[in-house]
């Protein structure tokens, strides 16, 4: 069977003790990015009291050994509260806190790309950048085998998925329905939600996102749509291209814009920052997923509308360039535009970083600028 | 097994996620037709409130080389609502949002042909066309074999299904049930339901609805029964001839009046436009499902209560002719008459079109004619 034991487990039981009251206490649930940079973990303490803001939460910390990110016999790492979200599986009172990973000595861990990333976005506050993230994703069954595919084969190809509806077009919808509200309910600035090409790969949307609160809107997404997935029994897979073939990768593209860009005119700025992106290709290839750049390379092949890891390319409406301007931009002359070559599983604070880097602060060459 | 793996997800997990509160966020959800002219799309969208009518909902785009109707090169169609329900799905406040495509020079999309059919029927507002038609599908598992039939076989021949009750006569009638409630509650104007010959074929009526009302409210209607489908883990067809041989196909007999046919002495221009029709069957019958006729050609043999494709023919309470009189109708002299050739799997703008045309604006030849100029 595809789903998972767990999810069998009496839902009436669980309703019977969900419904305890709980007092003055409040459960905060502490998450937080592992040593692969695509992993997240979590874990909870009780509080006497609700907290207002993120400065209510205390500092907490975890042990690395066990998260890829430290050594047995300094394991300790600190945990610092940066965002705060209702809790949809708890509900209110309770919280989900988005963390800060610190090493022993108080440095960023490796993986914490959000420490760097919040210094970029405070040198640029005044260009009020946003940010729209398209996140794919693709639902399997506990046996690693897309959901809701015949278990010894493939579905029919590609066609008739994107958008359907239906039985025979549409995979797990439950799941995108209950993600959804999930966000809403968290606070969560999602936007939008669609059926993609490959059957059983969904899409949704969170933004326009001001800065910092790209990176931590998305990453909060991401670990409600594992824990919805959990409580259905269905794994949700981040991976840029689960199935070889003439199946579809999953990506996660990024729509950008300043305030100047917004502005009447604002193509010239557009046009400007995409020739500036055109010169740095290597660096943001490196910055677009977990590994480098080898994940994308499984997937930006130049087919199934992606443009080729080796190849820069810019275009209206089009869907095979690594950057495309919408229709609707270009003949406005302002608007925002969509960088296509985020990886789905790729740290959305490196990505916003690097756009803001490249763009706005006009660096060049393959190495960040140290500030 | 016949239901989808999707449709055996915990529905009380669900259930904890749709009742959690959405503050004052709507989710619009924008459906449209695709490149093949009989496929449905959806997406969604946040809204910051809740629309009070169409006007306030924003234009959006797709990615039209994904649903056989752009390139990718130059993929980007426009979405505009068009017109705005209930979501039954997700529940207040939140809508569907049937909405025409545009390329993207802003033009119609090629099965865009609501826009065409809205014209043509602002065109005769006074006249007050009123239809009302019955669609006709069947149920199949997702090993595309009817629901409930034999999995290796057949089910007794056609007699006791129509109208039928009883787990031997009725396959899927909680499909139905669902279907009538969520089509209800979203403002659809659904009038009826009825378990069809075929065993595993079911048809509902939607109407009477006036002017291009009566493209939108199937096309919905048709969207909900999808999902809805798509809940129970089935699938819906509207293949006007799912199973050759002895089983009845699937049509969408429309039944059509005006003001004018519906007052006094309303039979005499009933059969002046049935004269029209008459004078123009191969350009009906091209209209009539979304090959040209190549679709029709496949259930309307003369036998099954179909005309042949190849004649028109009309008559009072005849259900073997193209166009059949209702007796009621024959007896006031009033009342409406019903073109029983479109195919389940019609597109309903053109056919509400292409009967205005041949009857309120009296063209005549093989093709329409064009009132831009």
């Amino acid at each position: 069977m595809a789903t998972s034991s767990s999810a069998t487990l009496s839902k009436t039981v669980k309703q019977q003790y969900m419904e305890l009251p709980q007092g003055d206490k409040v459960q905060a649930m502490y998450i937080w990015i592992d040593g692969t940079g695509e992993g997240l973990r979590c874990k909870t303490r009780t509080l006497d009291f609700e907290p207002k803001s993120i400065e209510d939460l205390p500092e907490w910390n975890f042990d690395g050994s066990s998260t890829s990110q430290s050594e047995g016999s300094n394991s300790d790492m600190y945990l610092m509260p940066a965002a705060m979200f209702r809790d949809p599986f708890r509900k209110d009172p309770n919280k989900l806190v988005l963390c800060d990973v610190l090493k022993y000595n108080r440095k960023p861990a490796e993986t914490n790309l959000r420490i760097t990333c919040k210094k970029i976005m405070e040198m640029v506050e005044d260009q009020i950048p946003w940010f729209g993230m398209e996140q794919e994703y693709t639902i399997l069954g506990t046996d690693g085998h897309p959901f809701g595919w015949p278990s010894n084969g493939f579905p029919g190809p590609q066609g008739p998925y994107y958008c359907g509806v239906g039985a025979d077009k549409a995979y797990g919808r439950d799941v995108v329905e209950a993600h959804y509200r999930a966000c809403l309910y968290a606070g969560v600035d999602i936007c939008g939600t669609n059926a993609e090409v490959m059957p059983a790969q969904w899409e949704f949307q969170v933004g326009p996102c001001e800065g910092i609160n790209m990176g931590d809107h998305l990453w909060v997404a991401r670990f409600i749509l594992h824990r919805v997935c959990e409580d259905f029994g269905v794994v949700a897979s981040f991976d840029p291209k689960p199935i070889p073939g003439n199946w579809n990768g999953a990506g996660c593209h990024t729509n950008f814009s300043t305030k100047e860009m917004r502005e009447e005119g604002g193509l010239k700025a557009i046009e400007e920052s995409i020739e500036k992106l055109g010169k740095r290709h290597s660096y943001h290839i490196r910055a677009y997923d977990p590994k480098g750049g080898l994940d994308n390379a499984r997937r930006l092949t130049g087919h199934h509308e992606t443009s080729n890891i080796h190849e820069f390319s810019a275009g209206v409406a089009n869907r095979g360039a690594s950057i495309r301007i919408p229709r609707m931009v270009g003949q406005e002359k302002k608007g925002y535009f969509e960088d296509r070559r985020p990886s789905a599983n790729c740290d959305p604070y490196g990505v916003t970083e690097a756009l803001i880097r490249t763009c706005l602060l006009s660096e060049e060459g393959d190495e960040p600028a140290e500030y």
